[in-house]
């Protein structure tokens, strides 16, 4: 096997474009899992689900990027609403919460497939954009438009969630109640209102997400399996909470994936974060920024 | 006690004389090519819930487990030659050690990381068996089934047979587990582990051992399957399918006692075969979709704890809500 | 040999930056009732799970019987003899109350080799020695507070334990409940086991104790008989505020 230093330095680039997407895509699970303690394997199925409508929009004439903004208010409802029922049915009554709560998620994650099928059927889907098909050439290399427009709005969105984290009094509130509930509940605060408002949040964060996604490349109804993968493998990764953890180990993703899609094909590539995700398991669970 | 425990025996006996009267008699062939697919979910749903429903671990990995098993058998008979039952046997190993590993690597941390960590494994077992020539790659191998054994008129009525006795042997490993110390020590760390811990139960160890028997049997489920379809390849042998319906099977039939995944398996599996011959096969992974999230909502004990509500006598009002 | 049951050598503990436990050293002897007391968040409840194991001490060691078991999970710990009930009871929710005696029973004394139905003896004769017998078979989720704290001890019991630790069993009850629960632990030190004993409950562990350690931010302050101990200025600092 010829190494390749031009190759490495493509997939390299590419990976960090790859990588920052990704470490887009798994904001919502940092808040949702990370911060709430909400066994959410249903994430990257709402992303779907938002990369679907996407496309339907598209089929209007809208500009993806323009239809990923559009979806946000009404993705963050539907947020309240799933984090709402969680609530009631499962985390109020207590008893073997773990296991009536992965399964209810796992069977919606399935039920959104399945219904996409149904209406959408098994082919992939595509949208179409100026940005897509296009690439810049910079400095010997031909980078691809649409992962540029990814990886901005990728930087945007991390950057915008961190602020709002630190910055504004609810984002605090939203830390804070990872951390100590019993405490802020004494600060006069309601820590179901304000978790309610995160998992919204973050629902909001993964419609843009799936629009992303289908800006990336084309999407079918079980895109999302591949998607736990990567998406808990960057929020393992990072520690959990983390959110600039998310960024670095979206970019370890991304650059893993990437160099071994060059050096050893598309067959391998999805059980890079797959094996990424055991080994972190194994070897250092609270990943790199662990709370 | 010693009374109640030779009918469970008696049933397990009268069962698999069961299975070899009907499999010996002129029943039309499709009730034995649907009665293997729906006593395989016996198999598998039983398994899954003694690390389910015993100890609280739920495994998202069924697919993984029974397509090994189902490639395990594969590559001995291609290899090898071997029998049926000696790839049963060496299925149960390959996948008794894989959820042995699995529990390793991540029982130590919440419950979810396993959860996740089994999707893992589908993926990285389908990958692997997709990159590996020998036992057909991507595009699968097809087998030839040995010689029809006597007594049995055609293949897949041994099948069925085998299948039958291999569900009346899961059934009653979860059984006896769910009964004995092993069963009490795992639903006491379902329901506080530090306390039993301090309790004296080696937590790790029972949890490990779960994994152990639930991961063997699930792959003593898949080893028949590329004999009962004579072919076998990666995309449809580790389709997610097979975990849904085996942890929708004991949470619809109930995860307290070994008779739920059963009911749940026959009911389900049973469901499935009618929905898709009437309606449509995507139809019917809907239909399971939708009653796992009904009953976890809702009948959260399944139809064992339907059951027990609607014949428990009318309890005086009073006691804390 | 004169050396104590349980000796906690230089034991320290910290969780990232915090140090809840800084070089406790304590000797205990075969027999004897040690009362633990300190203001909230002194370290008490963090040095207990260190000794039953459900933390890991991070310097020092804990010595029990001559062995140093500070790398031993916690169930090898039990059963060395080693037990505790917890502050906030947990009993196995799913199951009845004679039921969560018999899971220390089969894994501790028993060891499983014995017929279910002697161990169900034996649950129902620590069960009547506590005043539960009339409840044996009601779930456990379904008790009052003074009869979860009474099935944290029975279980603790059924580990036939020669160190109980008792973590706040206490904590509001009323007197005359109180009072039940240290006729409870006068009975089973009488019967010879080593009862250390944490209590905010002052009269409770003034009376039972026969050496009294106090601990603050961390570290032991003060160590006597109750008496020494009332009287010490730096307890009464540290519960009164710096």
């Amino acid at each position: 096997m010829t190494f390749s230093f031009d190759l490495l330095y493509e997939a390299i680039v590419f990976g960090i474009l790859l990588g920052g997407f990704y470490a887009a895509v798994s904001i919502g699970l940092s808040v949702a899992f990370g911060l709430l303690d909400v066994p959410y394997v249903a994430h990257p199925a709402i992303m779907v689900l938002g990369a679907y409508c996407t496309y339907v929009l598209g089929g209007y004439g809208w500009d993806p990027v323009l239809a990923g903004l559009a979806l946000m208010p009404p993705f963050f409802l539907l947020g309240i609403g799933i984090y709402r029922f969680y609530y009631e049915t499962f985390e109020k009554r207590g008893t073997d919460t773990g296991v009536r709560g992965l399964a209810f998620f796992f069977g919606v994650a399935f039920i959104v497939e399945i219904c996409l099928v149904l209406k959408f059927g098994v082919d992939q889907r595509l949208v179409d954009a100026s940005y897509i098909g296009n690439s810049l050439k910079l400095g010997g290399m031909r980078l691809p438009l649409r992962m540029l427009v990814a990886f901005g709005i990728a930087l945007a969105l991390t950057a915008g969630l961190t602020l709002y984290l630190s910055k504004t009094f609810t984002g605090r509130a939203i830390k804070a109640v990872a951390q100590d509930e019993a405490a802020l509940r004494l600060m006069g605060a309601d820590p179901v209102r304000i978790k309610q408002w995160a998992f919204g949040i973050a629902t909001a964060v993964t419609a843009l997400a799936g629009a992303m996604l289908i800006i990336i490349g084309p999407v079918e109804p079980m895109t999302d399996r591949i998607y736990i993968g990567r998406t808990f493998c960057v929020v393992v990764l990072a520690g959990l909470g983390s959110m600039t953890g998310t960024l670095v180990a979206g970019l370890i993703l991304g650059i893993s994936e990437s160099i071994v899609l060059t050096n050893f094909g598309a067959s391998w590539a999805p059980a890079v974060a797959f094996g990424l995700l055991l080994v972190v398991l194994g070897i250092r669970p609270q990943g790199l920024f662990g709370r | 006690m010693r009374r109640r425990v030779p009918r469970f025996w008696i049933g397990a006996a009268a069962t698999v004389v069961l299975a070899a009267i009907l499999s010996l008699s002129r029943i039309n062939e499709y009730f034995f090519f649907a009665g293997y697919a729906v006593l395989q979910f016996v198999v598998l749903a039983t398994a899954w819930n003694i690390l389910g429903g015993y100890a609280g671990y739920v495994n998202f990995g069924t697919a993984a487990f029974f397509g090994i098993g189902a490639y395990t058998s594969v590559f001995l008979f291609t290899a090898l030659g071997a029998p049926l039952l000696v790839q049963i046997v060496a299925a149960a190993v390959v996948t008794g050690l894989l959820g042995f590993g699995t529990g390793l690597l991540t029982l130590r941390l919440r419950g979810i990381f396993y959860s996740i960590a089994t999707v893992a494994i589908i993926y990285i077992a389908e990958t692997l068996m997709v990159n590996w020539r020998y036992v057909g790659g991507a595009t699968g191998l097809q087998l030839l089934r040995p010689t029809v054994m006597f007594p049995f008129a055609t293949y897949t009525r041994m099948l069925f047979f085998i299948m039958a006795v291999l569900a009346v042997v899961a059934v009653s490993i979860a059984r006896y587990i769910e009964v004995s110390w092993i069963g009490r020590g795992l639903r006491a760390l379902r329901d506080t582990e530090e306390g039993a811990e301090s309790s004296g139960v080696p937590t790790l160890r029972l949890k490990l051992l779960a994994c152990t028997v639930s991961g063997a049997l699930m792959g003593v489920a898949g080893a028949p399957l590329p004999m009962y379809l004579s072919f076998l390849e990666p995309a449809s042998t580790f389709s997610l399918n097979y975990s849904v319906v085996a942890l929708a099977a004991a949470i619809i039939g109930g995860t307290s006692n070994w008779v739920g995944p059963a009911i749940g398996a026959i009911l389900l599996a049973s469901m499935q075969q009618i929905v898709t011959v009437t309606i449509s096969s995507e139809m019917n992974v809907l239909v399971v979709g939708v009653m796992l999230v009904v009953f976890v909502v809702a009948a959260p004990d399944g139809v064992l704890g339907l059951i027990k509500k609607l014949t428990r006598p009318r309890a005086t009002a009073g006691g804390a809500p | 040999m004169s050396a104590g049951l349980l000796r906690v050598e230089q034991v320290s503990k910290h969780f990232g930056g915090f140090r809840a436990l800084s070089d406790v050293s304590i000797e205990i002897e075969q027999g004897e009732r040690l009362g633990l007391i300190g203001p909230n968040g002194s370290g008490k409840t963090t040095l207990i799970s260190c000794i039953s194991g459900s933390l890991r001490n991070d310097g020092g060691s804990i010595v029990f019987d001559g062995e140093d078991i500070s790398a031993l999970p916690a169930y090898k710990r039990t059963r060395l003899g080693i037990a505790r009930s917890f502050q906030i009871p947990r009993p196995f929710a799913s199951m009845s109350v004679l039921q969560n005696l018999l899971v220390p029973l089969e894994y501790v004394a028993h060891r499983r080799l014995l017929h279910i139905e002697d161990t169900r003896a034996e649950a129902m004769q620590i069960l009547e020695g506590m005043g539960l017998a009339d409840k044996a078979d009601s779930p456990s989720n379904r008790l009052t507070q003074v009869e979860l704290r009474k099935l944290e001890l029975a279980r603790a019991m059924a580990a036939r334990p020669r160190l109980l630790i008792s973590d706040e069993a206490m904590a509001g009850l009323s007197s005359t409940e109180v009072e039940e629960v240290l006729a409870i632990l006068r009975k089973l030190n009488d019967a010879g086991i080593t009862i250390i004993m944490i209590e905010h409950i002052m009269k409770a562990v003034m009376g039972f104790s026969q050496r009294v350690i106090c601990l603050d931010a961390g570290r032991i302050i003060c160590e006597g008989t109750p008496e020494a101990i009332v009287n010490d200025p730096e307890v009464q600092k540290a519960y009164l505020g710096a």
